[in-house]
């Protein structure tokens, strides 16, 4: 089959390797109708994600048509479904107590020792996302071997097409959770730091959560514009000063919650960002992080701080005198996937979401290497990727 | 003389960091040696005393203790989930007797004859190896009720030496291949295949499974 491999940094391609096979009883295997490249991908193709291997195969938004299943598998063949992007068992401690992104069995054995001693503890594995993450295939390929398939895949109705429920996989649930961990009350003011996918749904989310007022900030013109249509205030801190913005529009007391929907490849100005940048770019690592900074120092007092953006590892430089002085609460995580889709797909159903404003660009599979690259260089127009498997290379979508 | 100065106050400045740290080294080694005298268990000492290795690691697993008891007690499924060893024959008898093939490298194999020494249903299985083994071992799993509903804490503990002191120890260490790593991610396969049936694995094909890899050996 053809799928989007990663060869180093800035090197993505679309090779020819081996159809995937049903391994255990619980696994399905899917023919890929849609896939997504997600941001956090752009992480893996700057390299700064450690354990990714050349030739493994990236993506983890995706959903498709099952073709076959195991012998343990409650899919049925011809099954259109979306599969989360976290692999959970369903079965252990975790998973039972809903905390799915901390499954306990679904990252391999042998492979569990690295996040061990990055983080204190393995974490569940994820499609197409480093060995640090199991090193299961991902789905920007033809086909894709889905273990647990009893567990994480939601069939989806026929009447709603693949663009309206892709995101299911991943960005539509990271950017609810990112919401709800900001504990939103109704007469909240709230601030989303990026208006990338996830920051835009974070926004639909906290809108739909009742706060009063939601702030964006960012610094592409277009990403704003998206946001403005959603409903939210924005903020571009190319022209602002953001933390004197935020007092002024909250009344001088502050936003009542911040969300950090930018992550580890922060843009910023400041001294220790630059410096980090550098310290990211020589691989001495440091988690580029400007956003959250930023954010934990514009917060009230008592506020809550949600960071559903990606980190991989050490930052330097932390507020944590504010964290601790200012009684801040922090919420953050891998998200539990499994817990939304459900909902989530009923919100899409009855119009109360919609999530397909938000593509700029479909693709064929092949052309996956330039979608990458445009993704990653015209941040403001391209500001997301559907890429077709079925779709033959210069054929427009 | 400015400089001077300075170099002198580096100096002393240097020498107390020295004699701090040397302090804190002969606490650290003070401390290392009295063998803790905390709540924590033998096996998350710093350092493992006396002569033998202990190996071990404690895992939750949400299933009663009595089915996970019933299908450790059957020793021939233990290379389920044990990547190195790859047959385990049982003798009978009510000791429950059994023979084990343990992979080393180069293609060789460490055969390993042992008896059960202790059997509380649905509590420990102990066993030790018996004359004729290449290796000297004893092994213990228990099995405790986790509070609420997070089923069981099974805890295992294997000891082993050489026969030859020091230099067969170093045999055995170099046969087992990594025996405190192997341990853990003996009992985490364990876990996943109560849990969920199965062993995850991340291959892609068949052939790239543990299992195919181990018949091409073979």
């Amino acid at each position: 089959m053809r799928a989007l491999t990663w060869h180093g940094t800035h090197d993505v391609r679309v090779d020819t390797v081996p159809d995937p096979e049903i391994i255990n009883p619980r696994d399905a295997i899917l023919k890929i109708t849609s896939t997504a490249i997600c941001g956090s991908d752009l992480h893996l193709y700057d390299g700064v994600i450690p354990g990714v291997v050349p030739g493994d195969v990236l993506g983890h938004e995706f959903m498709g048509e099952v073709v076959e299943t195991g012998k343990d598998s409650t899919l049925k063949k011809g099954q259109r479904v979306v599969v989360p992007f976290t692999i959970s068992c369903g079965g252990c401690f975790h998973c039972q107590i809903k905390q799915y992104s901390a499954c306990e069995n679904s990252n391999p054995a042998e492979k569990q020792d690295m996040s061990a001693t990055l983080y204190g503890h393995p974490m569940a594995a994820l499609f197409g996302y480093s060995h640090l993450t199991g090193g299961y295939s991902g789905g920007q390929a033809e086909y894709v071997r889905v273990p647990f398939s009893d567990v994480g895949p939601i069939v989806i109705p026929d009447h709603l097409e693949d663009e309206q429920v892709l995101f299911l996989s991943d960005i539509l649930p990271t950017g609810w959770m990112g919401a709800e961990n900001a504990d939103i009350q109704p007469d909240d003011t709230v601030a989303v730091w990026g208006c990338g996918p996830v920051g835009l749904f974070a926004i639909q989310s906290a809108i739909i959560m009742g706060a009063s007022k939601v702030i964006a900030i960012d610094h592409y013109p277009h990403r704003l514009e998206l946001a403005k249509q959603l409903g939210a205030e924005v903020i571009n801190f190319k022209t602002t000063d953001v933390r004197e913005a935020l007092m002024e529009m909250s009344g001088g007391i502050g936003v009542d919650a911040v969300i950090d929907a930018v992550g580890m490849e922060a843009h910023g100005f400041a001294v220790d960002n630059m410096l980090d940048m550098v310290k990211q770019t020589i691989g001495i690592g440091a988690d580029r992080a400007a956003a959250l900074k930023q954010a934990i120092l514009a917060v009230r007092p008592g506020g809550r701080v949600s960071i559903p953006g990606v980190y991989g590892g050490m930052t330097d430089k932390f507020p944590l005198g504010a964290l601790m002085e200012k009684g801040l609460q922090v919420k953050s995580g891998q998200t539990h996937v499994q817990r939304y889709t459900k909902p989530l797909l009923e919100k899409i159903e009855d119009g109360t979401i919609d999530t397909t404003f938000l593509i700029s660009h479909r693709l064929p599979l092949e052309d996956a290497a330039r979608g990458y690259k445009n993704f990653r260089e015209e941040q403001d127009s391209w500001t997301k990727v559907v890429l077709k498997p079925e779709v033959e290379k210069g054929e427009t979508v | 003389m400015k400089n001077n100065r300075e170099i002198g106050i580096a100096g002393s400045v240097a020498a107390a960091g020295v004699a701090l740290g040397a302090v804190a080294f002969g606490a650290f080694l003070s401390r290392r040696h009295d063998g803790g005298n905390d709540d924590a268990p033998k096996i998350a000492r710093r350092k493992n005393q006396g002569e033998h290795t202990l190996v071990g690691r404690t895992v939750t697993i949400r299933k009663p203790a009595a089915e996970l008891y019933a299908y450790w007690r059957d020793f021939g499924n233990l290379p389920e989930f044990m990547e190195n060893v790859e047959q385990i024959t049982k003798q009978g008898g009510t000791k429950g007797r059994a023979n084990w093939t343990i992979k080393a490298p180069a293609g060789t194999t460490v055969d390993l004859k042992t008896e059960i020494t202790d059997d509380v249903e649905n509590e420990r299985i102990a066993w030790a190896s018996l004359e004729g083994s290449d290796i000297e071992t004893t092994g213990e799993v228990t099995f405790t009720e986790a509070p609420g509903d997070r089923g069981t804490r099974v805890s295992l503990r294997i000891e082993y030496d050489a026969r030859g002191g020091a230099i067969g120890r170093g045999i055995a260490k170099a046969f087992l291949r990594e025996p405190e790593v192997q341990a853990r991610h003996d009992l985490k396969r364990f876990k996943m295949l109560m849990e969920t049936g199965e062993i995850a694995t991340s291959a892609h094909r068949k052939s790239e499974t543990r299992k195919a890899k181990q018949q091409e050996n073979g």
